[in-house]
């Protein structure tokens, strides 16, 4: 097995099996992950990220993979991340995205990363983040992240991309749903797929007359465009979209404000982690079956459960 | 917590009978694994691929072409070449007998024939790992 930094050498120089090494290391956090994030974070910021979310069958994979085909004659280098849910049980996942981007499989300029969310509920796995952060840092141009299959509240995509594309598709849903809060608020654009399906004119305006309810947070207006991979139309308006959004963000300072506020996030979560890590080391593990049994057996409630394992200095 | 293994499980060449993929990636997600699943008419290349971008542990073949010698010999041969670590090739599907041994000397670590318990093949691939 190669070292973290000859892995890093490799990588640099563009050996797939190196890059997807390092998002192996990254996203199951192995020994050398500190040192992964740590020589490639002062690299990172260059890659136009671009991220994908909306209901399961709105047509994210297919509609990734024609802008995949589409970023591919403006620029070398283009990256998929596809995020698929794993099962709450077993913890095992079928990561089925790729199917649908076979055309792109024999592009060199290509470069697609299955995921499992691995049980969180945002959208994305708590890894994302750092695989596309590393993906940025190897010098992919563009980096496209599809999201697991999302309802209302799955926000997570907004911390990890510049620009998020929310999907739905004709006949989705009545103009109420449309104005309710969550997801929509996150998205910079709005994208009526499988618009050759009938009904798509009906999903823009409403969707427009939703936009146009509400007081704007900024001044950015969110667009609606129509695609569909099935007649390919709509693709160049979308990448047009993209890179308003872009400039607009850069200039405005909300690139800037909106990347504060991801690493906060991020910053955070990394203490959750580490603290909560540090907790469960220093726990007994059948002492937390005892007080479970106990909460089971109503003879103490959550609450004086936590008290309990955290000791008398943490009461709350 | 232990990270979970990644099972390539792809199915080369022209033969369009997928439903014996479909049991085995279905029983591979049941056993805590995480499954890639290409579909069918995958060629040599698209597979090697798949497996170096996602950084598999497993890869599972499925074949009822008849192509099993032709694509053992390939497709093991590219991934010594291009994978970053040593995979686990395994193959399901119908092999007259006679050419088991020879899609073994290509690389295949173990052939499942029809009728298989899915339980046979998790256990093949969960030993395979404790011995990593």
């Amino acid at each position: 097995m190669k070292t973290v930094s000859e892995l890093l050498t490799a990588a640099r120089a563009g050996h797939t099996a190196a890059i997807a090494r390092l998002l192996s290391i990254v996203e199951n956090d192995e020994p050398g992950a500190t040192e992964v994030i740590r020589a490639t974070y002062p690299q990172t910021g260059r890659a136009l990220k671009v991220g994908f979310t909306g209901p399961p069958g709105a047509g994210k994979s297919t509609l990734v993979s024609s802008l995949t085909a589409a970023y591919r004659k403006t620029v070398p280098r283009v990256a998929v991340v596809a995020v698929d849910p794993s099962s709450p049980y077993t913890g095992g996942a079928i990561l089925g995205d790729r199917i649908r981007m076979r055309e792109q499989y024999l592009d060199k300029g290509v470069f697609i990363r299955s995921m499992s969310n691995r049980g969180q509920s945002g959208g994305l796995s708590r890894a994302t983040r750092r695989v596309v952060s590393v993906l940025d840092a190897m010098g992919f141009d563009v980096i496209l992240v599809e999201t697991v299959g999302v309802g209302q509240q799955e926000i997570d995509v907004v911390r990890v991309v510049d620009t998020v594309c929310l999907l739905t598709i004709p006949g989705a849903g009545d103009d109420i749903q449309a104005i309710k809060a969550g997801i929509i608020e996150i998205a910079d654009l709005l994208v009526v797929n499988k618009a050759d399906r009938p009904g798509a004119d009906e999903a823009v305006k409403d969707l427009m007359q939703m936009l146009n309810l509400g007081t704007p947070r900024n001044d950015w207006r969110t667009p609606v465009i129509k695609t569909s991979s099935n007649l390919g139309t709509g693709i160049e308006d979308l990448m047009g979209a993209v890179r308003k959004h872009r400039e607009w963000a850069n200039q405005s300072g909300e690139a800037q404000r909106r990347n504060a506020d991801a690493m906060r996030t991020e910053i955070q979560a990394l203490m959750r982690e580490r603290v909560l890590r540090e907790l469960e080391r220093r726990m007994d593990p059948k002492q937390i079956e005892d007080v479970v049994s106990q909460v089971v057996s109503k003879r103490l409630d959550p609450y004086g459960a936590v008290d309990e394992l955290l000791g008398p200095e943490a009461k709350g | 917590m232990s990270k979970p293994l990644r099972v390539v499980v792809a199915k080369p060449g022209l033969d369009g009978h997928d439903r014996g993929a479909k049991i085995i990636a279905r029983a591979f997600r049941d056993a805590g694994m995480e499954v890639i699943y290409t579909g069918i008419f995958q060629t040599t290349e698209m597979i090697v691929r798949t497996v170096v971008e996602e950084d598999a542990d497993v890869l599972g073949l499925s074949i009822l072409s008849g192509a099993h010698l032709h694509f053992a010999e390939e497709i093991c041969k590219a991934l010594r070449e291009q994978a970053a670590k040593e995979v686990l090739v395994v193959m399901g599907g119908i092999l007259p007998p006679p050419d088991i041994p020879k899609v073994k000397e290509s690389g295949v670590a173990e052939v499942f024939g029809p009728g298989t318990p899915t339980t046979t093949i998790i256990d093949f691939v969960r030993k395979w790992h404790a011995a990593q």
